[in-house]
């Protein structure tokens, strides 16, 4: 396994994501509504408040927004994908060594906090909500997307001050969870019908590729399944 | 304590990894009663590894369902002495096993032995290149092995692991297709090499169009059916590219549990215990002989074991806790570099170049096998010469294309924002069109990279967590951004869209965050002098005798292959002289 992309230069990472803006803005535009979505199914979240799953769902679908690539994080059910992660042992860290003392140290010496993920988003959005408040006069979920694109920047490289809770901490939790939703099996709750694995041309678990080794050059012709047997 | 005593047995083995199943079944084959203590849960490729439920990139790779339950045992990391260390909470930059298998059931495949260089490096450089060239601070030093005395135990390994591959020399003939660099081989691999997805095809022109010298990298995945030498049958791999992080669905992958337990269990002087964390070795009043051990089972009751002979077969920093924990030994200690256990703590150096095609260039990176791909040596070992360069070590390159999931794998050009619509685009546009490829390089030991007992934290039973002390070297750093400027060429030379560079720059720290690689070693060095080595070339401690202490833990520093192929080797090697000298005469198998 590779490493991953350790020397992320921020800066160069701003002007990149100011430049994209307005690409992503006129996709919105052109796309319109998501007309071929499926229907808003009715999940009813266990662990978020109703404030809190309103947050949600705005926030993940500018972190993957619809368009005409692909499904928007909500339409592929990456809200209902992280509340149902909520219920599991890695929500109340314990797949975590969760022992003190907490000392702050050096970022490269990784997670030095003894907030569990359901305390990142239940500490979190309230303290994202306040600020936003605090800022613009408004909730989050009643900006337009570039205004809400502007302050998830701001909670992404820390200067949004919230109260409580690192900024860059809950945006980053949100970010992970919104890409595993998106990417991982259907039997989690996320990525509903395949659409983001179908978006990039990942199969999920076909899982056996004897014949297609040395088919050099070829694309993949097969679309995806998932483990409870679904295809696309 | 529960006062629960079992029957003494001949051999207690602590872990059910690679080592500890090597171990266990020649010393059950010598006829010794064997138990095996293994921490954590009893797993086999039916049900735990069964499709489709084992291809769930969130439930292994990302969760990290068959890795080591960190909330209960983890280390804490500082990047020198002095400093504060605090405890690696989450996985990243290494993912050790858990239950049985151990982190031989989640790797992934490549199988190497070890350059006959590496095995004597310091004499090496000191030789070609005088003494002064290793700067100060730097400790390698020799294993106190030749790679003669170990070559059959490597191409037994190989035997045993059913690895495929293509030799360069067999017995001093040239047969062609393989590394020109490799070391000595008595015999061909056991199975040709795995076909090369297409990335992999890319990189060998590539890096032969440059002039150097492309061979298949040795894979325990099989390229086709496999009967090994204890009768544990293989299935050739299909690719499914759920290799590193997962069991293997397919009986492809080599682990302990297909090519070793299957054979173990049918012994009836063998015994596994899972769930039976072993707390500290138990020395007499001497200190100088194991009685046997004590563990914690199931049920939370603390169990004395008695055994004449005591196997440390854990993962690389437990052996070396487990010594720590139990006075075998004298503890490093960094202000006067006396003592030997915790010493010469090291780890692999990975550099990784990414190359982003156009839409008509199909890499398909979803298709891929653990171990297979194709490699270049010319930057490894002192397969080039290091005296302009001025610096020790090198690294193989390599397309390692084991599978890219799109949680963890999907990489994009430099300046992509990370969200949004321009993520999204970029997303499908290089998902299925990018190839990787890394510079997988030696890390040297140094005077203050080492391992003790951290003073503050602790794990779930209440003794002191393994404190790392660890940092990037500028040796190291310049080692690898040279080797990552060739690799950076070779895919150029593609005419890719673009290139993405991860290497470190001059003054970065070790960064626990992200993954780099599993291969931690030394810690309990082997060695020909008791003064600077725990245990000697049959990996026997030097202080305890009937203590054998088996795993990377015994490397004197890190090298540029994996190591796994090395310590099947060293523990085939051990448990042969276990069996032909140490039951024959109980004792010091070296004289201290």
């Amino acid at each position: 396994m590779s490493s991953s992309d350790s020397s992320f230069d921020r800066r160069k990472f701003l002007r990149g994501s100011l430049g994209a803006l307005p690409v992503a803005l006129g996709v919105d535009l052109a796309a319109g509504p998501p007309a071929a979505a499926a229907p808003v199914h009715d999940y009813q979240p266990k662990f978020f408040t109703a404030d809190e799953w309103q947050f949600l769902r705005a926030a993940v679908d500018r972190l993957i927004p619809p368009d005409a690539e692909g499904p928007g994080a909500v339409e592929a059910g990456v809200p209902e994908f992280i509340d149902r992660q909520m219920d599991t042992p890695y929500a109340e860290g314990a797949l975590w060594y969760m022992q003190g003392p907490f000392y702050e140290v050096r970022p490269e010496l990784g997670y030095q906090m003894k907030f569990t993920p359901r305390q990142i988003y239940r500490i979190g959005i309230a303290a994202a909500d306040r600020w936003v408040r605090a800022m613009v006069g408004k909730r989050f979920t009643a900006l337009d997307g570039m205004t809400q694109d502007g302050l998830l920047a701001q909670l992404e490289d820390g200067r949004a001050e919230l109260r409580d809770i690192s900024s860059t901490l809950l945006f980053g939790m949100l970010l992970q969870n919104t890409r595993e939703g998106y990417f991982s099996d259907p039997i989690h709750g996320g990525n509903k019908h395949m659409g983001g694995w179908k978006m990039i041309g990942f199969p999920g678990a076909r899982a056996d590729f004897m014949d297609w080794v040395d088919q050099y050059g070829k694309a993949y012709p097969i679309g995806p399944v998932g483990i409870a047997g679904r295809r696309a | 304590m529960a006062g629960v005593t079992p029957k003494p047995v001949d051999a207690v083995i602590v872990g059910c990894g690679w080592a500890g199943s090597i171990l266990a079944i020649e010393l059950a084959e010598a006829g010794l009663k064997v138990l095996v203590l293994e921490r954590g849960e009893n797993r086999d490729t039916f049900p735990d590894f069964a499709y489709p439920k084992v291809i769930d990139e969130l439930t292994y790779a990302v969760r990290g369902k068959l890795f080591q339950n960190l909330s209960r045992e983890t280390v804490t990391i500082r990047h020198a002495p002095g400093d504060q260390a605090v405890p690696y909470r989450q996985f990243g930059a290494f993912n050790p096993g858990d239950g049985v298998g151990g982190a031989g059931a989640h790797w992934s495949g490549v199988h190497f032995r070890i350059t006959p260089d590496e095995l004597r490096l310091r004499s090496h450089y000191e030789e070609r290149y005088g003494k002064a060239f290793i700067p100060d601070g730097m400790t390698i030093q020799d294993h106190g092995v030749t790679y003669d005395e170990l070559e059959p135990f490597f191409d037994k390994a190989e035997k045993v692991f059913g690895t495929s591959g293509q030799a360069f020399r067999v017995n001093g003939t040239v047969v062609g297709g393989g590394n020109p660099f490799e070391g000595p081989r008595s015999a061909e691999f056991p199975l040709p090499p795995l076909k090369n997805v297409y990335s992999a095809e890319l990189f060998a022109r590539a890096a032969r169009g440059l002039g150097y010298h492309p061979y298949p990298l040795p894979a325990a995945n099989a390229s086709g059916p496999y009967t090994n030498p204890y009768g544990a049958q293989m299935g050739p791999c299909n690719f499914c590219g759920f290799c590193g992080g997962f069991g293997c669905y397919m009986y492809s992958k080599a682990s302990p549990n297909v090519n070793i337990l299957p054979a173990l269990r049918q012994k009836p002087n063998f015994e596994l215990r899972a769930n039976a964390h072993v707390l500290r070795v138990n020395l007499d009043s001497t200190g100088r002989s194991a009685r046997g051990v004590t563990y914690v089972d199931a049920q939370g009751r603390e169990i004395e074991q008695a055994a004449d002979l005591v196997i440390l077969s854990a993962f690389q920093f437990h052996n070396v806790r487990l010594m720590l924990l139990s006075g075998i030994g004298k503890p490093y200690d960094v202000a006067t570099s006396q003592g030997t256990v915790g010493r010469n703590f090291a780890y692999q150096n990975m550099g990784t170049v990414k190359a982003f095609f156009g839409p008509d260039v199909h890499t398909n990176p979803f298709i891929g096998t653990g171990g297979g791909g194709q490699a270049i040596d010319d930057f490894n070992a002192d397969n080039f010469d290091h005296g302009p360069l001025g610096f020790v070590g090198g690294s193989p390159c390599w397309v390692n294309q084991s599978g890219v999931k799109p949680i963890g794998g999907l990489a994009l050009p430099d300046g992509t924002p990370h969200w949004g619509a321009a993520w999204k685009k970029a997303a499908k546009d290089y998902y299925a069109h990018t190839l990787s490829a890394d510079a997988h390089g030696t890390n040297m030991a140094y005077r203050d990279c080492y391992l003790d007992l951290d003073p503050t934290y602790r794990d779930a039973h209440g003794q002191p967590l393994l404190r790392m002390t660890f940092d990037w070297k500028d040796n190291d750093i310049r080692m690898s951004r040279h080797v990552v400027g060739k690799l950076t060429e070779i895919l150029k030379s593609m005419n890719p869209k673009a290139v993405a560079v991860s290497v470190k720059k001059p003054g970065d720290h070790f960064d626990t965050r992200s993954y780099q690689t599993t291969h931690l070693v030394g810690g309990a060095i082997m060695g020909s002098d008791p003064k600077t080595s725990a245990v000697n070339k049959y990996l026997q401690s030097w202080d305890v005798p009937n203590v054998f202490v088996i795993g990377s833990s015994a490397f004197p520093q890190g090298t540029g292959y994996n190591p796994t192929g090395m310590v099947a080797g060293l523990a085939y090697f051990s448990a042969h002289a276990i069996r032909t000298q140490y039951l024959k005469h109980p004792g010091a198998l070296v004289p201290a």
